[in-house]
């Protein structure tokens, strides 16, 4: 090899993704992400309490335009997020192979099973509440109906699975209307980043989803106890400890919890709706029946 | 307003004559033991009284379950969870339903009395109210046992959760009680429920009721006690699910006693709902909506349309009518049939009542009550309004839970749904206009779970009820009611 | 019946309103709507008080006090007319402390038969008249039909509107009908006969439309408004009434001026009878609780209010064989 024909890579500089914007953590801080090997890969930003404030500030001003939305331009919106990961195949496998040490073809099913949840969540936009809701049938003249509606602000900390276990946290809240700021795993948050990018790049309003990077049990109580966040989720906790402690400030303003699962999650399974479900508000409307 | 007796002017009439429902059809005994696996058992725990709140007479004495009653009731109906009732075929669970539905109906006037006795309330409305629904809430459910494969829930194949400790509170309470042990029991739970401590002897006449209908021992156990009982009850190991209906402290409080466990929750807290009336409104459907909304059970309502927020144009002429309805209001005797608003239900509730009204006043809100002679004993507090309210006011966000409505005004659909939601409630909204589209619209942009268009404080068992944000989560009533109880 | 109610109800006060067919209609129709579901709501709450003792006992000879004692039939006859009139006067022979009725009602070729035996007993005659129960005449022998009866010695003329002018929305003809059966109830004395207009409720259907012809009626100077006709259904019910009973209220609120409600057809039961009175109590308020301002269209209530004052009296049930069927 030529040393003067030797091209240097252009390394790219992991930030945070908040209101559709990349900044770099408030508090300057990044730390050390390695690969498999144990090689350097990136300084990802370490999000401070000070990001995951600005985070929820900036899911909160995205939720009444993303929840009024049509379900029909919402899946649109999803779906879009698929083709434009779809595109992007080939970057995704590379980086789970050097992310997770994963082989190539492993990658392949992970990033194929992450492009499929998105298409198939899309579909559920327009779909899960009529799946969902209800026409009442009082004893009275009265027009009676019960329908889903987004539950608000969602912070979710993240699984591991930087690519599929993302996607499978991350699109049932917001195929629902919901906005979301997310936790990326701590230990793969390179993935969860170029995932910003691809969102960015994919008729996803700004803060619909925010994802920080950095230390789960540094920013997730800040989350935990944000009294504009409404509902917690936990897959990616797993410390006891600390899924305790989380459930526990969440009560402050009785966000919606979902604790961490009992058995280790087979992300490539059939994820039925209850990812959706837990997320969303049932509201009844009355009205009399009359001349 | 018209207090029971009381004479003014041509009105004196037909002034009505008393008309008392007669007390005797209840046979209450001097005291109650704890209904734990079929039997009424003594308790280890001290005693206490429970009161009628309109004359404050001791109507029986109570046992307080400790911590060993408690774990003797829920070791009682893990037993008849696992040896009967989980593996009784549905449609036999459903016949038990039916049979203590069908009960309840039997026995509608006996517990209707007994529920005005203890809880203070009107016997039009526990007769005409909570006891039908009661039993039609059994009816409901019992129809289900043996349909749940088709409720969507548990991926076709749905599994009861095992035991639910469920604590309710004394403003309805046997409609609380049905509303937590109907859905329990249809979907193949066993129950520990524990009755206000204010409001205990529906709950121990269900318990006879249940052993009428030959239900099987365990599978409904009554634990009577305060705050120290429905506490060991949540936090007891092998208890599943938790159910609780109350204030939002204590469900905050549940919230984290359940943390880190598998137990299953549903709270069904506060309230501060905003009944909204625009200047299109069918006015006098509306002025009965407010009154409904405000007045019914004393106010005693988590989901009562407690902030009025009335379109500014029409606000003086809403207020006057509203203040001309109330003037016909009788308070009284909670036994009288013509008896509109009955008592406080109990001392603490009127302190608290008392308290938030007084800085109502301090904090300058205009304070109006029709006049009314209050009966001497008891606890009495009249139907109440305060104008001039701002949404800075304590009266305009903490939840009173009584007779007390704080009139705000607006004047555009942006600021009615903007004052609407300003609150960490979001239980239940109220919207008064003729005109289709702005009811959907502003159905739509109310954070609510239950919004009442042209009508108020209506239910139904096949309706679901919960609410928004601390107004707690989950629901009751309806197919989504069995979601709370299936895996 | 005083005459300090609603002599000159139209005049000035509602000129503008009444100036053209769009005014009209853009205030009727401004009304605030009346949702049917929360009226029949509160029409059934008030129908579950419970009234004992001393305030029944009340209420049973208010509401004798307050029945147009009826016969409207083909097969009307003076003699039919002449037993009715009598036993408006003593409903029940047995007990002289039992009051009157407040006026017989019958078609006006019935009022000079129903005189003589009325006199000055204080028992009034009410006519049926303006083409009554279709109102499907010209104006003009609408008219000669209250004269005659007037003529006759009618103390009250009950009118039926033009419900097909209503219906389609003329609603100043039918306002302008109201005002010329009006002035035909003068007597030359200069005193009136007092008006009580007939909106046929079961033929407008909804509550809005009765709220508005109340409004149109009491506009026009009627000094009662009136449910129904008797010959359809439904006559009078208790919601129809409510919304009555508040259009009155209102009216006096915005006027000063009263108005009478009388719900006629379909009051069988003094229960019933009852119910309709805890509705004028709590509703338009005690005012209205007096024959003056409310009155009960019916025929064979007023023995299930004598069969239920006589087992006030005498704490036992009767039976219908102790009553006079005239």
């Amino acid at each position: 090899m030529n040393a003067s024909t030797t091209r240097l890579d252009v390394r790219k500089t992991y930030k945070l993704y908040i209101g559709g914007e990349f900044p770099r953590s408030e508090s300057g801080r990044s730390y050390v992400v390695n690969d498999a090997k144990g090689r350097l890969m990136a300084n990802a930003a370490l999000a401070s309490r000070k990001d995951a404030r600005d985070a929820v500030v900036a899911a909160r001003k995205a939720f009444p335009g993303w929840s009024g939305r049509t379900a029909y331009n919402r899946a649109q919106v999803v779906y879009r997020v698929a083709e434009v990961l779809e595109g992007r195949r080939d970057q995704f496998q590379a980086e789970l192979i050097a992310a997770e040490g994963v082989t190539a073809a492993k990658a392949r099913i992970y990033v194929d099973a992450a492009i499929d949840r998105l298409v198939w969540y899309a579909g559920w936009a327009d779909k899960i509440g009529q799946v969902t809701g209800n026409a009442n049938p009082v004893a009275g003249p009265f027009f009676n109906l019960s329908s889903p509606e987004p539950t608000g602000v969602v912070a979710v900390v993240a699984p591991k699975g930087p690519l599929l276990g993302l996607v499978s946290v991350v699109a049932p809240a917001i195929v629902t209307g919901n906005t979301v700021v997310v936790v990326a795993s701590e230990q793969h948050p390179l993935t969860a980043i170029t995932l910003g990018e691809v969102m960015a790049t994919s008729d996803l309003p700004g803060g619909v989803v925010n994802v920080l990077t950095g230390s789960q049990a540094e920013i997730a109580p800040w989350l935990a106890s944000h009294m504009d966040v409404n509902a917690l989720d936990l897959t990616g906790v797993t410390d006891p400890d600390l899924a305790r402690s989380l459930e526990e400030a969440a009560a402050d303003n009785l966000k919606r919890v979902r604790r961490p699962a009992a058995a280790p999650v087979d992300w490539l399974a059939d994820p039925g709706i209850d990812r959706m479900t837990w997320l969303l508000e049932t509201k009844t409307v009355w009205h009399p029946v009359g001349v | 307003m018209v207090s029971t007796g009381s004479t003014t002017g041509k009105s004196a009439v037909f002034d009505y004559a008393p008309a008392p429902e007669s007390r005797s059809i209840v046979d209450i005994k001097p005291s109650y033991g704890l209904f734990i696996d079929g039997d009424f058992v003594d308790g280890h725990g001290k005693s206490f009284k429970t009161i009628s709140p309109a004359t404050e007479e001791v109507l029986a004495e109570v046992s307080e379950a400790d911590d060993a009653d408690v774990d003797l009731a829920v070791k009682a109906a893990r037993r008849a969870y696992t040896r009967v009732w989980s593996r009784m075929p549905g449609k036999e669970r459903a016949k038990y339903l039916y049979r203590i539905a069908r009960i309840i109906q039997e026995r509608g006037r006996e517990l209707a009395v007994l529920e005005s006795l203890d809880n203070g309330k009107p016997i039009k409305e526990s007769r005409d109210v909570d006891i039908p629904m009661v039993a039609a809430h059994f009816f409901y459910y019992a129809g289900w046992a043996d349909k749940l494969e088709y409720s969507g829930f548990g991926a076709g194949n749905p599994r009861p959760l095992g035991v639910a400790g469920q604590v309710i509170p004394w403003n309805f309470p046997l409609l609380m009680l049905a509303w937590k042990i109907a859905p329990a029991l249809a979907a193949g739970n066993t129950v520990v429920l524990k009755p206000a401590e204010t409001t205990p002897l529906t709950a121990l006449l269900f318990a006879e009721i249940c052993q009428q209908a030959d239900l099987p021992r365990g599978v409904v156990n009554i634990v009577t006690g305060a705050g120290d009982t429905g506490r060991t009850i949540v936090s007891h190991a092998d208890v599943d699910k938790v159910a609780f209906t109350g204030s939002t402290e204590v469900g905050k409080a549940i919230a984290r006693a359940v943390a880190g466990t598998d137990k299953k929750v549903t709270l069904e807290l506060g309230g501060k709902a905003a009944n909204i009336v625009f200047d299109d409104a069918p006015v006098d459907q509306a002025v009965e909506g407010i009154v409904t909304g405000i007045f019914f059970n004393q106010g005693h309502v988590c989901c009562a349309g407690s902030r009025l927020l009335v379109q500014e144009s029409v606000a003086d002429e809403v207020l006057e009518r509203l203040k001309r309805r109330m003037g016909t209001l009788r308070v009284g005797d909670p036994l009288d049939k013509n008896t509109d608003i009955g008592a406080i239900n109990s001392a603490e509730q009127l302190a608290k009542i008392r308290e938030l009204s007084d800085i109502g006043e301090q904090e300058g809100a205009g304070r109006w009550s029709p006049a009314c002679d209050l009966p001497k004993n008891g606890f009495w507090f009249p139907p109440t309004v305060f104008t001039g309210v701002s949404q800075a006011h304590r009266i305009a966000r903490e939840e009173i839970f009584g007779p007390v409505l704080s009139v705000l005004t607006f004047r555009t659909p942006a600021e009615a749904v903007e004052k609407a939601n300003n609150t960490p409630y979001g239980l239940s909204a109220g919207v008064w206009t003729e005109k289709g589209s702005r009811i959907l619209w502003m159905a739509d942009q109310l954070r609510a779970g239950v919004v009442w268009a042209n009508t108020f404080n209506k239910f139904d068992p096949s309706s679901p009820f919960g609410g928004y944000k601390e107004s707690g989560y989950g629901r009751e009533g309806g197919r989504h009611g069995l979601e709370g109880y299936l895996r | 019946m005083t005459t300090t109610s609603a002599s000159t109800a139209s005049a000035g006060v509602f000129d503008d309103i009444t100036s053209s067919e769009s005014s009209l209609r853009r205030f009727l129709h401004g009304l605030p709507g009346v949702d049917q579901v929360g009226a029949e709501g509160r029409a059934a709450s008030l129908g579950t008080r419970s009234i004992k003792t001393t305030a029944k006992a009340y209420a049973l000879d208010l509401a004798i006090r307050m029945v147009d004692l009826t016969t409207l039939e083909g097969q009307d006859t003076p003699g039919k007319v002449r037993a009715l009139a009598s036993k408006a006067m003593r409903p029940d022979p047995a007990d002289p402390t039992c009051p009157a009725t407040a006026a017989v009602c019958v078609y006006p070729d019935m009022v000079g038969t129903a005189k003589e035996v009325l006199g000055d007993s204080g028992v009034h005659v009410a006519a049926v008249a303006t083409a009554f129960p279709s109102g499907r005449a010209a104006l003009d022998i609408k008219l000669a039909d209250t004269r005659d009866a007037v003529e006759a010695g009618a103390d009250e003329i009950d009118m039926v509107i033009d419900r097909g002018a209503f219906l389609s929305g003329r609603y100043l003809q039918v306002f302008d009908e109201i005002v010329a059966v009006r002035e035909a109830c003068a007597r030359p004395d200069g005193q009136s006969a007092h008006l009580k207009v007939i909106f046929e409720t079961g033929e407008l259907q909804t509550y809005d439309n009765v709220r508005r012809a109340s409004w149109l009626a009491m506009m026009a100077g009627a000094h009662f408004i009136k449910t129904s006709t008797g010959k359809v259904q439904p006559a009078a019910t208790l919601p129809v009434t409510l919304v009555m009973l508040e259009a009155v209220r209102d009216f006096r609120e915005q006027t000063g001026q009263m108005v009478g409600v009388k719900p006629a057809g379909g009051i069988r039961a003094a229960k019933d009878a009852i119910k309709y009175l805890v509705m004028v109590n709590e509703v338009a308020g005690p005012d209205w609780l007096d024959p003056d301002w409310f009155r009960f269209g019916a025929s064979t209530l007023l023995n299930d209010l004598l069969m239920q004052r006589t087992k006030m009296t005498t704490g036992r049930y009767s039976g219908p064989d102790y009553f006079t069927l005239d």
